[in-house]
């Protein structure tokens, strides 16, 4: 993967973590999102610990780790499902809280659920502004709805929808990624997070999302990527970050790492092939 | 008409020579619309009227819109909850009750003026309405069961003020306001003034929607469905002026112009329908239908549009209710609100609404409606009873069910 002139910033916020956890580092400059000694707990259960994050914007970062290792439990507070037990957000380098989804939507973090929540009775237009829909004298203007929803398709060029006044019911299952992903983007956010958006698809679909992926970040848009498959990562990340029962135990741009460590990494929390030194200390 | 060129962003515009093919692909992809009930409507008319040279009388054929209505109105009350996946089964005897309490307050004894008593019919179903969404809503009740103890207790209810009345457990309408809603008319001016207003009306939205659509290079309706679709609302006003302004008074009176009550189907039809598809509250109806979780995340108030799914439904059941009373001349504790909610229910089925959410329209009401009064009304002509209406009513449900699972083995739709 070829590096951008920010990686030299993004390698230094890398190395950077070799600093103690939770020692009040303020985020670094370059990243939209950072997270700071995030910890949550459920009880007596510690599903995160200490977590630090930077999400460059523009950037795919894939977060990896096997079931369980808190995956869900970060990005569930990252969009605001719950909040943190402790720890700090800096969103564009600003402390920010966020206690509810719409937090999260208003500062331009959207979601991209497994589930999708798509109402298959319903056409592309009317998913697309599904609780945000135009109007003009208080009926609903589906011209412009229309010419919008085709507009967002065709910037991010996805051309396997052929209609846009089909009911996504009868849509493939990278199509209705495509229309989950679309209706994001169509919301000015800044941050895109999927949950394992090649999980259910075929060669040919998951090869259309990971193309849509790339053109999430080549518009500048930062992408949270959570996936098991490392094929989709390696093919679409600038850089990854490995969790491990609740800690986040690595991260940094992708070219640090190859699919052994990767592997190794999330089965065991540490590989003795990664350059960085924050295996170690730990 | 515009020459076609394939539009440069690859959208599929339809030519008018597609039409036919647009539609057997439709028809194959089980989206086949009302096209199979309306056809089976046609074939029962014929039948009827080969049997019996009365039934295309304009007598009969008012007649038989007129039994169409109570069907039609509670269907169209149906449909704002199967929308949901839900249902309302007290919707017969919401309707008994909204139209007795009005007939009871016009009555000697209380002497209200119609319109109060009609308002006051209503804000009872409606009230009803709202009880049973906030059950459903509010303990997370199945609306099966909280309608289906609703049915018992407004039955009861119903029972317990006509009674009350004590005039042997029937009162009759002695204020003609109310009698008019079914046996007053407009006159035929207005009849005319009205459908060929309503005719232009829904023709220039029609053709105004879809040129706005070419101009900005949308998908729009290609020129001969749109011509086919002004010309059948043309054919249909026209009929309807013949049907309504032919005097069927017989030897002695004369009776011309539309019944009040049509006109009232025709508001509620076409408020409903105009709600659904034009308005925030319409969509979201539908979404909840499909995909409540989703419409949740949306930032959709889910249960706030599921309660008033619940009042529309007890509203538009009172309104039943009045038709209902005037057609009768009157309310009987007799009334049966168990089946007629579910002639309502198969009304709106047999035109294509879906019992378990997101799929249907209020217009399915109309043609499932009318196709349980032509039964009703046909076998009556042809001397068959109870047992062979019912039958056939129950054939007619089945058949269009089927038809509508079979259409959709093969879809691309859901459900």
């Amino acid at each position: 993967m070829d590096t951008t002139p920010e990686n030299s910033s993004l390698t230094s916020s890398a190395t950077g973590q070799s600093e103690p956890v939770g020692s009040g580092v303020e985020s670094s400059a370059s990243s939209l999102l950072s997270l700071r000694d995030i910890t949550k707990s459920f009880g007596a259960v510690q599903a995160l610990r200490h977590v630090d994050l930077d999400i460059p914007a523009g950037q795919v970062t894939a977060l990896i780790g096997d079931n369980g290792a808190g995956k869900s439990t970060l990005i569930k507070t990252i969009s605001g499902i719950w909040a943190p037990t402790s720890g700090t957000m800096y969103w564009q380098g600003q402390g920010v809280q966020v206690h509810t989804p719409r937090d999260a939507s208003h500062l331009g973090i959207a979601t991209v659920y497994q589930d999708l929540a798509l109402c298959d009775n319903l056409d592309v237009v009317q998913n697309m502004y599904l609780g945000r829909e135009s109007t003009r004298a208080g009926l609903l203007d589906e011209i412009t709805m229309e010419l919008a929803t085709t507009q967002t398709l065709k910037d991010l060029a996805v051309t396997s929808v052929k209609s846009v006044r089909q009911v996504v019911g009868s849509l493939s299952g990278g199509q209705r990624q495509a229309v989950a992903v679309a209706r994001a983007v169509m919301r000015e956010s800044k941050l895109v997070i999927l949950d394992e958006p090649t999980a259910a698809l075929g060669v040919t679909q998951t090869a259309q999302v990971l193309e849509l992926i790339r053109t999430l970040s080549s518009k500048g848009i930062a992408v949270l990527l959570i996936s098991h498959n490392l094929n989709d990562v390696f093919s679409v990340a600038d850089r990854i970050a490995v969790m491990y029962l609740g800690t986040l135990v690595h991260h940094g741009p992708i070219a640090n790492y190859d699919r052994n460590s990767a592997v190794e990494m999330i089965t065991t929390g540490k590989s003795d092939r990664v350059p960085s030194s924050l295996a170690s200390s730990n | 008409m515009s020459t076609e060129t394939p539009s440069d962003a690859g959208v599929a515009q339809s030519t008018n020579a597609g039409v036919l093919r647009l539609m057997i692909t439709r028809f194959r992809r089980g989206d086949s619309g009302m096209i199979p009930i309306v056809i089976g409507l046609v074939i029962l008319c014929i039948y009827f009227q080969v049997r019996s040279s009365s039934f295309l009388s304009v007598g009969n054929l008012t007649n038989l819109m007129i039994q169409a209505t109570i069907f039609i109105l509670l269907g169209i009350a149906e449909v704002w909850l199967l929308l949901l996946g839900e249902i309302d089964l007290s919707a017969g005897y919401n309707a008994g009750l909204g139209g007795g309490l009005a007939t009871i307050l016009v009555d000697q004894q209380f002497h209200w003026p119609w319109y109060l008593a009609i308002v006051a019919g209503l804000a009872a179903s409606t009230f009803f309405g709202a009880l049973w969404g906030m059950l459903v809503i509010g303990l997370r009740l199945p609306s099966f069961i909280v309608t289906l103890a609703g049915q018992l207790g407004l039955e009861g209810l119903l029972l317990w003020v006509v009674d009350s009345q004590g005039t042997g457990g029937s009162i009759s309408i002695t204020q003609p306001d109310l009698y008019n809603i079914v046996y007053g008319d407009l006159t035929p001016l207005f009849t005319i003034i009205l459908v060929v207003g309503t005719v232009a009306l829904l023709s220039f939205s029609l053709i105004r929607r879809n040129s706005s659509r070419a101009a900005r290079k949308l998908e729009s309706v290609p020129a001969l469905l749109m011509s086919i679709r002004i010309g059948g609302l043309v054919i249909a006003g026209g009929l309807l002026i013949l049907i309504f302004n032919t005097d069927r008074g017989g030897k002695f009176t004369s009776i011309r112009g539309m019944p009040f009550a049509i006109l009232i189907v025709g508001v509620v039809l076409g408020g409903c329908t105009f709600i659904m598809n034009k308005t925030k509250p319409g969509r979201y109806i539908y979404a909840i239908g499909g995909n409540a979780e989703a419409a949740r995340r949306a930032g959709i108030a889910v249960n706030r549009y599921r309660l008033m799914a619940f009042m529309m439904t007890g509203l538009i059941s009172g309104i039943a209710g009045l038709v209902y009373v005037s057609n009768l001349n009157g309310i009987s504790d007799g009334i049966n609100g168990g089946t007629l909610v579910l002639y309502a229910v198969a009304a709106a089925v047999i035109g294509g609404t879906s019992l378990f959410g997101g799929r249907g329209k209020m217009v399915h009401a109309l043609i499932g409606g009318f196709v349980i009064a032509t039964i009703y009304n046909g076998m009556a002509l042809i001397q068959l009873g109870a047992p062979q209406q019912y039958i056939a009513t129950a054939l007619v449900l089945l058949a269009a069910v089927t038809i509508d699972s079979l259409a959709r083995r093969g879809s691309t739709l859901v459900h």
